[in-house]
């Protein structure tokens, strides 16, 4: 029983991060159909500047703030120079996907080519051996920060987008695009916002992360696969659906790599996404996507 | 265009004489390069005739079907572990071959299911979902990858006492040249015409009366029976097969490859091969910027060129026939 609750404790810290880049994804597709397959490049590279910037003696509060702000400027960047002209020249939402792909590449080689292929370790204020005992439960100080901080990110975010004009507005953009123009929203800032809030999300758990793993240019690639799998748990346009799917992921994970086998924590990911879209393609808290003729 | 009078006509590969004296001439400068050219040109061309054949099953299903996968690696694996498989228990390599693709093309049927229900986005995550889990089970599985330091393959022996690599350069060259007569013939045929009346719009398509669920499914079988041979391939003329050479980068090199080269065009996906095999040659230098260049030429092509390549060699040949006049 013990067992089950340290596995489902450990699952659960590894369960925020998987909710908090499937928010980011999630936030994505919903307001503009695009998954953004460079979600995890566009962390890996907002880790590497706090990375950089802590390199330059800057303090870590410093280097954390401003990964986020260059995260996010990075991904509005993206959204004006690249997006807004491939839809205005009426780019399929399958090629405005392969453009995310093609940030990813780009943001990958850039990241290789100046920060090095070695891994790196990266210094963080928590530490991943002090650890906490809780009545027989072990968790460490860095697993214990990073639930932290996956609720209060998600709390934030959740208040962001029910509580404020800003969010209603992104709201309305989601919804229903033209009637949101017509309305007077200013959609394409409203979208770039979005771009940005997502990568923003993404950077949090990418900084929280580089310590547990080792810092290199690849580090992100299975934690955004295992979002992916989240968001699609969850449903890919339901923002609840994402933290929830996030972890019940991790839980799953974490249960399976202390029952079954490590081998299979891995994979167990991959084989939820493909068991939820043959079963139930909208996930667990999605609206069916109905499409008329 | 021109006018097509006949359904003759229409199957034929090379409508105009002069576009077939310059196929010919392409052919034959192909047939003589290994005996001009230095080796080393002669084994990067060897590869590229390699990966034409994937690029082509790819855009087969992208480009003709308008399905979209990110799993290839996940059948280059497939078709070349089977085919080291059988290798070594003695089989000859034509029949191995064949099992590879027929192997892959079998899980391409499994995979195929899922896009039965799904469109776009959710079938590029469950291919990927694919891809990432056949290769951890490969990753994982020392018996079926062939143990730790890989599997080795005896490579063919050349025949007819011509050198090694002249001999693998014939030898590749009439394999990828069979693929792409197949291609053009499949394109053109009842089953070209329905995937691509799917792409367009498959509920139209299917009111017209093309069977969804046999044509879609058939897309990905030939698509990863094509992925599953240049598995095999690979993996004979390497002589050897590991788990990380089928990454989920090898995928994404693929479907740039198709998305480069060109949509919906077989002379796209071998320009888009030569692209992916070439960019790395030329930049061996900068390693790192290779993706780099991969991603800018995506933004490119994607936003000033939809067509690819091929379409840019189009636009150039209608300027030059046309000239003077635009």
């Amino acid at each position: 029983m013990l067992q089950i609750a340290q596995y489902t404790i450990s699952g659960l810290a590894s369960g925020s991060i998987y909710a908090l880049v499937a928010l980011g994804l999630v936030l994505i597709y919903r307001s503009s159909r695009i998954l953004n397959f460079a979600h995890g490049d566009l962390t890996t590279a907002g880790a590497y500047c706090a990375f950089t910037l802590m390199g330059m003696h800057m303090n870590f509060g410093g280097a954390f703030f401003l990964a986020l702000l260059f995260g996010s400027l990075l991904a509005m960047g993206f959204y004006f120079v690249v997006l807004v002209p491939a839809q205005r020249r009426e780019a399929t939402q399958l090629s405005q996907i392969i453009l995310t792909l093609g940030l990813g590449l780009i943001l990958q080689g850039l990241i290789s080519y100046f920060g090095g292929m070695e891994p790196q370790y990266f210094p963080f204020p928590l530490s991943d051996e002090l650890v906490y005992n809780f009545g027989g439960i072990v968790i460490s100080q860095l697993s214990l920060g990073t639930f932290i901080v996956g609720l209060l990110a998600s709390v934030f975010f959740y208040l962001i987008v029910q509580k404020t004009r800003i969010g209603l507005a992104m709201r309305a953009t989601s919804e229903n695009l033209p009637a949101a123009q017509t309305m007077g929203i200013p959609t394409r800032r409203i979208l770039a916002l979005s771009w940005g809030l997502a990568a923003l999300l993404g950077v949090i758990a990418g900084l929280f992360l580089a310590p547990a793993l080792l810092l290199d240019p690849f580090f992100m690639l299975e934690p955004f696969l295992k979002g992916f799998a989240a968001a699609i748990l969850g449903g890919l346009n339901s923002l609840p659906g994402a933290i929830v799917g996030g972890l019940i992921l991790g839980v799953a994970e974490s249960l399976a790599g202390g029952f079954i086998s490590v081998a299979f924590k891995n994979t167990l990911a991959f084989l939820i996404i493909i068991v939820v879209l043959l079963v139930r393609p909208e996930g667990l808290l999605g609206k069916e996507f109905i499409e008329r003729v | 265009m021109d006018l097509i009078e006949s359904y003759r006509d229409e199957l034929k590969i090379i409508r105009k004489p002069w576009t077939q004296v310059w196929a010919g001439l392409f052919i034959l400068s192909l047939i003589l390069l290994p005996w001009i050219a230095p080796s080393y040109v002669t084994y990067i061309t060897i590869i590229i005739f390699i990966y034409t054949i994937g690029v082509q099953g790819q855009n087969l299903l992208i480009g003709y079907t308008g399905q979209i996968s990110f799993g290839q690696a996940a059948f280059l694996a497939i078709g070349g572990f089977t085919f080291g498989h059988l290798a070594r228990l003695g089989v000859p390599w034509y029949l191995s071959l064949i099992a590879a693709g027929l192997m892959a093309g079998i899980f391409g049927l499994v995979v195929g299911i899922p896009s039965l229900r799904l469109k776009g986005p959710y079938l590029a995550i469950a291919t990927l979902g694919f891809g990432v889990a056949v290769y951890q089970i490969f990753v994982n599985s020392e018996t079926l990858s062939g143990g730790r330091m890989g599997m080795i393959i005896t490579k063919l022996s050349p025949l007819f006492g011509l050198p090694a690599v002249i001999f693998h350069y014939y030898f590749h060259f009439l394999i990828v040249f069979v693929f792409t007569i197949l291609t053009y013939n499949i394109v053109s045929s009842y089953m070209g015409r329905a995937f691509i009346a799917i792409r367009d719009n498959d509920i139209a398509a299917e009111v017209i009366g093309v069977n969804l669920t046999r044509y879609k499914l058939l897309s990905f079988a030939i698509s990863s029976f094509y992925t599953g041979v240049q598995g095999g391939l690979y993996g004979l003329f390497m002589g050897y097969l590991e788990p990380n050479m089928f990454t989920f980068m090898e995928a994404i090199t693929l479907f740039v490859a198709v998305i480069i080269g060109g949509l919906a065009s077989v002379e796209g996906s071998i320009m888009g091969a030569a692209f992916v095999i070439l960019v790395p040659q030329v930049f061996s230098a900068y390693k790192e910027m290779v993706p780099v260049v991969y991603g800018v030429t995506i933004f490119i092509i994607l936003i000033f060129e939809p067509l690819g390549l091929y379409g840019r060699w189009m636009k150039m040949r209608l300027y030059v026939q046309n000239w003077p006049f635009r």
